[in-house]
């Protein structure tokens, strides 16, 4: 595999509803931004680009079969290679990686990943319908098929198994929204507190309303090139920021789409398969571990993504990270949930297992320049969804992945306050950050690795 | 106290229109015009009925409609899903049924949904559970019963269930529901 760059991205405004487009133009809003973040005019960058990978969730919300053709005519790339991905929530992130295989593998020098969703075509409680469909049709749907509702069992679990909080949810929710006040792509625009997230409606107990994404339409795009594609691109005229951002990390994991049908190992298949080797390598947390199978805990069961650490381990070997909280400078996280955040900590290994409610807290993931209007105990060590995440920013699916590609660039590039046109969620000289993509129930999960060079 | 609403329910449904205002001429003003225009939306139905097979499944829900719970158990490491399941997923042999209706089984974990997709939202609340049985390695999501969704409670984890049947089966997973252990027949 060759190295491979990811040099600009677009992200359309993410909104409840944008019926002033249809889903191609909203498409060419984020494909054109990122065009132009090059200095390319479209016509040269259509010259040089080798193809694309077509990122969308939901035919059902669409109604619309291939769609991916439709944006790639669009976009005046035909006849040039492409291919539709599609993993649920993990759309946008199986799509940026198969556009890394695209560029690593040498068949293509310059790939663009470009992803949408426009899911207000449908009313909400439908939208949730078609979401639901996401699970079996046999025997998970008809029981009261809710995403929602998955979730908040899965949250009950670690709430008893750990002691997580409501509380500590509602951290996550407050640092997302206060995060995306500032920024201007977010579909929610408003300073939230702990006693907001709990007095919002009650959706599937504990979950309330603001613990929960919303429905979006909206679209992102990523391009990503080899040395071979910075030449021609860069001989075309590109400019294209030095230090480069290199991708130099990739891992994907999977589990059951069942969540009852996961397995619930014991403490040593978890500590000779699943632990990261942080945990291996310390006496006090197999202890920590040891203590935690004795009261009853197994792994991963309802309450962890064993495909999301499978990921997470994978995407770290191959980027060189044993401590993932004092090596990566921000998380662009899946956070659906306030409690999947929590849950993604651990399955990071930003905390272990089980500390991810005190980690939530703690004030670790939190940037440091914004005023959440809460007593943080610890300063911030690795700010988690600085962007406001999926909570605030909003979640088209097949966007999203991408939408956290886009963010990441910019942070790596130092490129935030051109952007945002405010500098608050500048993570400061970040180095390496990486992305977490993860579809329902955590049946398939991606993370990625980039890295500023130099 | 309660929050009173400020905003009425949207709904789709309207008026049908025939004709839709459009400049009488096409002069280049016009035509600019129209890039200052609001989109038009229309609705389009979408109404499917499926041939679904449950497949090599089909004996479970047919155990249900006799009042029977059944589960799948690899015959050489006895590994048991409590889900149907026609192979084993670590050995890949196929699985041999077992009768389940009256193992120990507990709620392992719950929720109350007070909102749900469009074809549950009539059901809310309703409670969705995942069942621990007693010799089975994964666990059955259900529909809950007999407790008080107004009132949930993390003490319903733990709690000993029991199965109850339909007796109008419908040949879906709620052909079966749980309902506390100590609850009346």
């Amino acid at each position: 595999m060759r190295p491979v760059y990811a040099i600009s991205g677009g992200v359309s405004k993410f909104a409840k509803a944008r019926p002033d487009k249809t889903f191609q133009a909203i498409i060419k809003e984020a494909y054109d931004y990122a065009i132009a973040d090059l200095g390319l005019d479209f016509p040269t960058f259509t010259r040089i680009v080798d193809g694309s990978v077509a990122s969308y969730f939901s035919d059902h919300f669409a109604r619309q079969l291939m769609a991916g053709i439709m944006a790639q005519d669009y976009l005046g790339l035909c006849p040039k290679p492409s291919h539709r991905v599609e993993g649920g929530g993990a759309t946008g992130g199986i799509c940026f990686q198969e556009a890394w295989k695209n560029v690593a593998s040498g068949h293509m020098d310059v790939c663009v990943a470009y992803g949408f969703e426009t899911m207000s075509h449908v009313e909400t409680w439908k939208g949730n319908e078609f979401i639901a469909l996401a699970s079996d049709v046999s025997f998970d749907y008809p029981v009261g098929g809710f995403y929602s509702g998955y979730y908040a069992m899965m949250v009950t679990r670690h709430m008893k198994e750990f002691g997580t909080t409501v509380e500590q949810l509602a951290h996550v929710s407050v640092k997302n929204y206060c995060n995306a006040f500032h920024n201007p792509y977010a579909q929610k625009s408003q300073r939230i507190t702990i006693q907001d997230v709990r007095n919002a409606p009650m959706v599937a107990w504990p979950l309330t309303r603001l613990d929960i994404c919303v429905m979006s339409d909206g679209a992102a795009a990523v391009i990503l090139c080899s040395e071979e594609g910075l030449k021609k691109l860069e001989a075309a005229g590109a400019r294209i920021p030095r230090p480069l951002v290199k991708v130099t990390g990739i891992g994907r994991g999977t589990d059951a789409m069942r969540m009852a049908d996961r397995p619930h190992f014991d403490y040593d298949t978890f500590m000779r398969d699943y632990a990261t080797e942080q945990e291996k390598s310390s006496d006090e947390t197999r202890k920590y571990y040891k203590k935690l199978w004795e009261h009853g805990t197994r792994y991963p069961g309802v309450h962890s993504f064993r495909a999301g650490r499978t990921a997470g381990n994978m995407a770290y070997k191959m980027a060189g990270i044993s401590d993932p909280l004092h090596e990566l400078d921000f998380v662009e996280l899946h956070d659906a949930y306030t409690s999947s955040e929590i849950q993604t900590y651990e399955d990071l290994g930003l905390c272990r297992y089980g500390e991810g409610g005190p980690f939530a807290e703690s004030g670790k993931a939190f940037m440091p320049n914004i005023d959440y209007g809460l007593k943080l105990k610890e300063k911030p060590v690795c700010p988690v969804n600085p962007s406001g995440g999926l909570i605030a920013c909003g979640h088209p699916v097949g966007a999203t992945g991408l939408m956290q590609g886009v963010f990441a660039i910019w942070q790596l590039q130092g490129t935030i306050k051109k952007h945002f046109r405010d500098d608050r969620l500048q993570v400061q000289n970040a180095k390496r950050g990486a992305i977490h993509s993860h579809a329902g129930t955590g049946t398939y999960v991606t993370v990625s690795v980039l890295e500023r060079e130099g | 106290m309660t929050k009173l609403p400020t905003q009425r329910e949207e709904t789709l449904g309207g008026y049908i229109v025939h004709g839709i205002p459009f400049p009488i001429g096409t002069d280049d003003e016009a035509m600019e015009f129209l890039k200052k225009m609001t989109p038009i939306q229309i609705e389009q139905e979408y109404k499917i009925t499926y041939l679904h097979s449950y497949g090599q499944d089909s004996p479970w829900f047919a155990a249900l409609t006799n009042k029977r719970l059944i589960a799948s158990r690899d015959p050489q490491s006895g590994y048991t899903y409590a889900n149907p399941r026609g192979h084993d997923m670590y050995s890949g042999a196929e699985t041999k049924w077992i009768d389940i209706t009256n193992v120990p089984a507990k709620v392992h974990a719950f929720t109350v949904c007070y909102f749900g997709s469009e074809e549950f939202l009539p059901e809310t609340p309703f409670v969705l559970a995942l069942i621990e049985f007693e010799g089975v390695n994964t666990l059955l999501l259900t529909r809950l019963m007999g407790v008080d969704p107004q009132a949930p409670s993390l003490d319903w984890i733990g709690m000993e269930v029991k199965p109850k049947f339909l007796r109008n089966s419908k040949l879906k997973p709620t052909d079966v529901y749980f309902v506390p252990k100590e609850s009346s027949k």
